[in-house]
């Protein structure tokens, strides 16, 4: 199979890669670029883990392929704090609230809410459960998590 | 886990495509993935050619005129969730939007990729048959349009020919004042609807019915119309004992089963949803009236 080269921006960095079009994206991100924050759980768009935003809208990285985004925007986890600078207010409040234990979902959870809570600044508690409805945790039974995302959503409106 | 190699096009115009797929040999279109890159994924599908239709603009459009609305084959559903208009003419669409899988996936998902695949629970196909969907297709001998009752041709099959390619789907939204009810039934929200019943209804000035259309889906292989109900109903006041009827209809209906749902818990859904409908449709419908 030829390849093909991909051009792609992963939070405010410029890569270049060459790559076998069936190669998913969270694939290039985790192997090629070494950005290894994004999980990959189910690969087939069911668990979440894997969920990163293209140009602005919150997407599961293991039904893209990787040249599906030459000339995109993409923003990881990574990309929700400055390299050892202090947690971005999503990740402070699941640090707070126990959002997480063994953290393997946190990643793709941390992806939708950035996505959701734009859509939805002032959500209810059942709104934030249908919306999490997209990633699977086996360890916290999802309360710390929707508590994060409450405070995350009032931090962040008083902030703006 | 990764899919089975293949050469990648990504054309730009819908006639580039066309040549493509009615030229290659195994060759499939992917529209926004969410059911065919899990296939390819697991390899259930493996295909020599792919040809990637997310460059191609011209497929991405909603019109809105009036008494008809056409939306492109590329279209995501979250654009369609975002688009006012069809909010004010087709609410019953957007209800429906909104039990379309998650957040992420409604990113990505298209509506040509939803009435290619044909899951006999997706909700875009139940609206489209709700709504009298015409499918617009293409292909190496030209253009033609199929009513969506003979585009369904039977589980996940469509009337489509080997090359010809979904470029857009018509609705024809209803005029005049009306009632809606979009209800389904999954396990979790965002999945495959285990059954579902989606209904309009409009009054007469003397409160009876004047029009009903009634869609059932996710019980048997493909959406089903209740044509009896919808006709019977006319001219009748709308009360619960009517809507029963229509239950019965709904409950006689070709069921499928699996290890986990049996088919006659599917049609004892599909009975209680259409009635939950029809009542909720109803309702609206005489508010629309005051």
């Amino acid at each position: 199979m030829s390849l093909r080269d991909v051009s792609i921006n992963v939070n405010g960095t410029d890569y270049q890669a060459s790559v076998e079009p069936r190669l998913s994206l969270v694939e290039l991100l985790r192997k090629k670029l070494s950005l290894t924050g994004t999980h990959v759980g189910c690969e087939h768009g069911v668990c979440g883990a894997c969920t990163v935003m293209v140009d602005g809208r919150s997407v599961r990285s293991c039904l893209m392929l990787a040249v599906q985004a030459d000339g995109a925007e993409v923003v990881t986890v990574e990309g929700l704090s400055e390299e050892q600078g202090p947690l971005g207010p999503l990740q402070a409040a699941f640090r707070r609230c126990h959002g997480l234990q063994c953290g393997f979902c946190t990643p793709g959870m941390l992806m939708t809410l950035t996505d959701f809570l734009t859509r939805n600044p002032e959500p209810t508690r059942d709104e934030v459960r249908i919306a999490l409805t997209a990633n699977a945790c086996r360890c916290t039974g999802y309360k710390g998590i929707v508590d994060a995302a409450m405070e995350a959503a009032a931090e962040i409106r008083r902030a703006s | 886990m990764r899919p089975a190699p293949f050469e990648y096009h990504d054309p730009r115009h819908v006639s580039e495509a066309v040549d493509l797929l009615s030229s290659l040999e195994n060759a499939r279109p992917l529209a926004g993935g969410q059911s065919l890159m899990p296939m390819m994924n697991f390899r259930y599908g493996q295909f020599d050619h792919l040809v990637d239709l997310n460059r191609i603009d011209d497929l991405s459009f909603i019109d809105v005129d009036g008494s008809s609305i056409r939306i492109g084959a590329m279209t995501r559903q979250v654009e369609m969730q975002e688009d006012t208009r069809l909010a004010e003419s087709v609410p019953v669409a957007l209800e429906a939007l909104s039990h379309v899988g998650h957040i992420a996936t409604r990113n990505r998902g298209t509506i040509g990729g939803s009435l290619s695949h044909l899951d006999p629970a997706a909700e875009l196909l139940a609206v489209s048959a709700l709504l009298d969907g015409v499918v617009h297709l293409q292909g190496k001998e030209g253009k033609r349009s199929v009513p969506i009752e003979d585009y369904v041709v039977g589980y996940m099959t469509p009337a489509a020919e080997e090359g010809e390619l979904l470029t857009s789907v018509d609705w024809n939204p209803w005029q005049g004042d009306h009632g809606w009810s979009f209800r389904e039934f999954a396990r979790r929200h965002g999945d495959f609807a285990l059954a579902g019943a989606a209904v309009l209804m409009a009054l007469d000035e003397a409160g009876s019915i004047a029009r009903a259309a009634v869609t059932v889906f996710g019980v048997g292989p493909a959406p089903v119309r209740l044509k009896t109900a919808e006709t019977s109903m006319v001219g009748e006041i709308p009360t619960r004992q009517l809507f029963e009827l229509a239950g019965e209809e709904a409950a006689s209906l070709e069921a499928m089963q699996d290890a986990v749902v049996s088919g006659s818990y599917r049609r004892h859904l599909a009975r209680v949803l259409t009635v939950r409908a029809l009542e909720e449709a109803s309702v609206r419908a005489k508010d629309e009236k005051k």
